[in-house]
């Protein structure tokens, strides 16, 4: 399996070979094949229970598809899990953050566990980027959900990792904010990133043939 | 280096051949175990010691090393499914489970009968029991953590960890369990220990437990059938299967 | 800003420092299974009768079980919350070794349940009439016991975090497996009533405590990638 993938592309960030996913004696996908290349923008669309949050899962890695093998840069991601997880970052829908700590401490925390060194200003800058000056010491538990979603975003203006997969990041932010993350997610293809995401709102200033799309159907059976 | 195993590890392959095994192991398991039951519920000599009451051991302890050997087969199941992700092992170990828990409650059970004329009471905290009544526990606890997850392969991987920590602890278990009772046991009571077994007591010995060792095997195939078609209903040769029994059956209620 | 691989230290005193963090500002975590360690123990003279010779004789077994219940009843803070924020899947995910960070969590949840329990420990034993001898032995088998409790204990959370009604199963799935640790502690502890050397008993509960050190790790990261699944 891996031999043959060795020879069909050199420049492949993300690529999954014939995936197939059941939930709940469901068959959610059959046989996928998916292929993510630096500078791809790729959107999950499909109908809600078609299963758009188990790819992105299996894609990250975090859930075992009931058969097909995932590849980064052409190896098994398995075989190279520091390595793939040093150039991911997962959003889900569930932001991780922590009650207990402040919207700085959860920042810094996210950012140290991914290796990255932050001194206090910086962070303090990354946080009003997502629109959250004057909440730097406000408990976690004391914010909105759209709150703590947007702590989790901050994450993707430090990141250094290549490959970002997005749940949903839109939920619960503002026109302006989707217009700021439109930015960056150009500005992370342009320097060889890739994307995969899901949203129920169409990217506005992406051309609209730039974008990938994988489509999945609810399979009745 | 394990090419030749890797027919077996496809599913269906693994279905039609064990739908070829269980008649013979049915067969195998009726003919040795009406053998030694009959020899040695009826024409075995009894104990000098303990009378006829000594028979229950025919049945206890295959029944105990039984409940033992399988949690170790359920072992080896899990580890060659967690370090080859060989997923029919999780099935395997799946069917064993229960199978397990029974014979371990057997053990229990056929002890403590067997403790009544002795002890001249039904429970004694005697080392060999309670380390069976901890195994079962060790068993319940697998089983439970199986049902407790919806996804079959979840299920599967996360008994098979619990059973992995269970078989390391099992042996400390025994162990500190049979150091425990030395310590506390007061010199009157006598240990369900091992009689000296005399020639004609060995024989039917032998035939009850390869019987009853076959009779978990007729009984582990016949619940791995049915979990292998579990795992796969969604694949075309369980629903071309499901038809055929279906179409039969419809066939029979016309007639 | 490149991102760095971090040592396992500092790994490991990342996560540590956060946890006692979360902690510190949410103290119920602390009491509540120190209260019910204090209670536990207080209904047994009550059941049994205050004769102090009894109560001397089963204190150990007492001290003993309730400390097993307590930290059961702790497991739950290990991974659930971090389980249902989110915060578990972003630590899977990262590039640091999973069993650096989740033997943090467990020493982090020691440091928080057990060392507790074994403080206020004497204070139980007196109100036990716990032999005067076997103080010493208690404190050591807490101390090198416990630490046993939380990682098995660990290895149970990791595989029913995911499971809705996990409380139940949990305690099936890890009491069994603290029973050598009850015997060896408080036959330990007896053995020190009785004025003999009990250095046999605390070497086998330091050699649990070193084989479930190496092990555990390995086991809850495997079962914590299940649970995420």
């Amino acid at each position: 399996m891996s031999e043959h993938q060795t020879n069909t592309s050199n420049t492949s960030l993300l690529s999954a070979i014939s995936l197939t996913c059941i939930r709940e004696d469901r068959l959610l996908f059959d046989q996928l094949n998916i292929k993510i290349n630096a500078g791809d923008i790729v959107q999950v669309e499909g109908p809600n229970g078609s299963g758009k949050t188990s790819l992105l899962r299996i894609l990250a890695g975090l859930s075992q598809p009931y058969e097909g093998d995932i590849y980064f840069k052409n190896k098994l991601i398995n075989h190279s899990n520091e390595e793939f997880h040093q150039a991911l970052l997962y959003l889900g829908h569930l932001p991780g953050v922590k009650g207990e700590m402040n919207a700085q401490e959860n920042l810094a925390f996210n950012l140290n566990l991914h290796g990255l060194h932050c001194d206090d200003t910086s962070i303090k800058q990354t946080l009003a980027k997502v629109n959250l000056t004057g909440f730097e010491d406000s408990l976690a538990a004391h914010l909105s959900a759209g709150q703590h979603r947007r702590i989790s975003l901050a994450r993707l203006y430090q990141s250094t990792a290549r490959i970002w997969i997005l749940d949903e990041p839109f939920t619960a932010i503002d026109k302006q904010g989707v217009y700021d993350l439109e930015q960056l997610f150009k500005a992370h293809i342009n320097q060889g990133g890739c994307i995969v995401l899901t949203t129920h709102q169409d990217l506005l200033t992406f051309e609209p043939s730039s974008i990938k799309k994988i489509t999945l159907d609810y399979i009745v059976e | 280096m394990w090419k030749w195993l890797h027919p077996y590890a496809n599913p269906e392959v693994s279905y039609h051949l064990t739908g070829r095994i269980i008649p013979w192991f049915s067969a195998l398991t009726i003919l040795f175990l009406s053998i030694g039951l009959i020899w040695a519920l009826a024409f075995a000599p009894a104990d000098y010691q303990q009378g006829d009451s000594f028979r229950i051991f025919y049945i206890h302890v295959p029944a105990a090393s039984l409940s033992m050997g399988i949690y170790l087969g359920m072992a080896i199941a899990a580890f060659t499914s967690l370090v080859w992700q060989f997923k029919l092992a999780d099935a395997s170990a799946a069917a064993m489970a229960p199978v397990g828990a029974i014979f371990t409650a057997i053990a229990l059970i056929t002890g403590s009968a067997w403790g009544k004329p002795m002890w001249g009471t039904w429970w004694i905290w005697d080392a060999r029991l309670t380390s069976e009544l901890i195994l079962l526990f060790l068993y319940l606890g697998v089983i439970a953590l199986h049902n407790a997850f919806e996804d079959k392969a979840l299920a599967g991987k996360a008994a098979g960890i619990l059973t992995l920590v269970g078989v390391i602890n099992l042996p400390i278990i025994k162990y500190s369990v049979e150091w425990w009772n030395t310590l506390h046991q007061g010199s009157t009571v006598s240990n369900l220990g091992k009689p000296s077994m005399s020639v004609e007591m060995l024989w039917p010995f032998v035939f009850c437990f390869l019987g009853f060792a076959l009779l978990v095997g007729t009984i582990v195939c016949i619940r791995f059938r049915s979990e292998i078609l579990i795992r796969n209903s969604i694949r075309p040769w369980v629903k071309a299967l499901a038809l055929e029994k279906s179409l039969s059956n419809n066939a029979l209620e016309n007639k | 800003m490149a991102a760095a691989n971090l040592s396992y230290r500092a790994v490991f005193s990342l996560v540590l420092k956060r946890d006692l963090t979360i902690a510190m500002r949410h103290k119920d975590d602390i009491i509540n299974p120190l209260l019910f360690f204090v209670i536990v123990i207080t209904l047994f003279p009550l059941g049994i009768g205050p004769e102090a010779q009894t109560l001397s004789r089963i204190a150990p077994g007492i001290i003993w079980v309730a400390a097993l219940l307590s930290t059961l009843l702790s497991l739950d803070r290990l991974f659930k919350s971090d389980y249902e924020d989110g915060s578990l899947e972003q630590m899977l995910l990262s590039p640091q070794p999973i069993f650096v960070l989740v033997l943090a969590k467990i020493v982090a949840h020691w440091l928080i349940t057990g060392l507790p329990l074994i403080l206020i420990a004497p204070l139980l034993a007196i109100l036990l009439h716990l032999n005067e001898q076997s103080y010493s032995a208690l404190m050591l088998t807490l101390l090198l016991g416990t630490p046993v409790l939380s990682l098995l204990g660990a290895i149970g959370v990791a595989l029913t975090v995911g499971i809705k009604k996990g409380g139940v199963l949990l305690s099936l799935l890890v009491l069994p497996l603290y029973i050598p640790v009850l015997i060896f502690a408080t036959s330990a502890i007896d053995t020190a009533a009785l004025g003999l050397p009990y250095s046999g008993q605390l070497a086998i509960i330091a050699a649990l405590f070193f084989g479930s050190l190496t092990l555990a790790p390995f086991a809850v990261s495997a079962a914590l990638k299940v649970s995420t699944n």
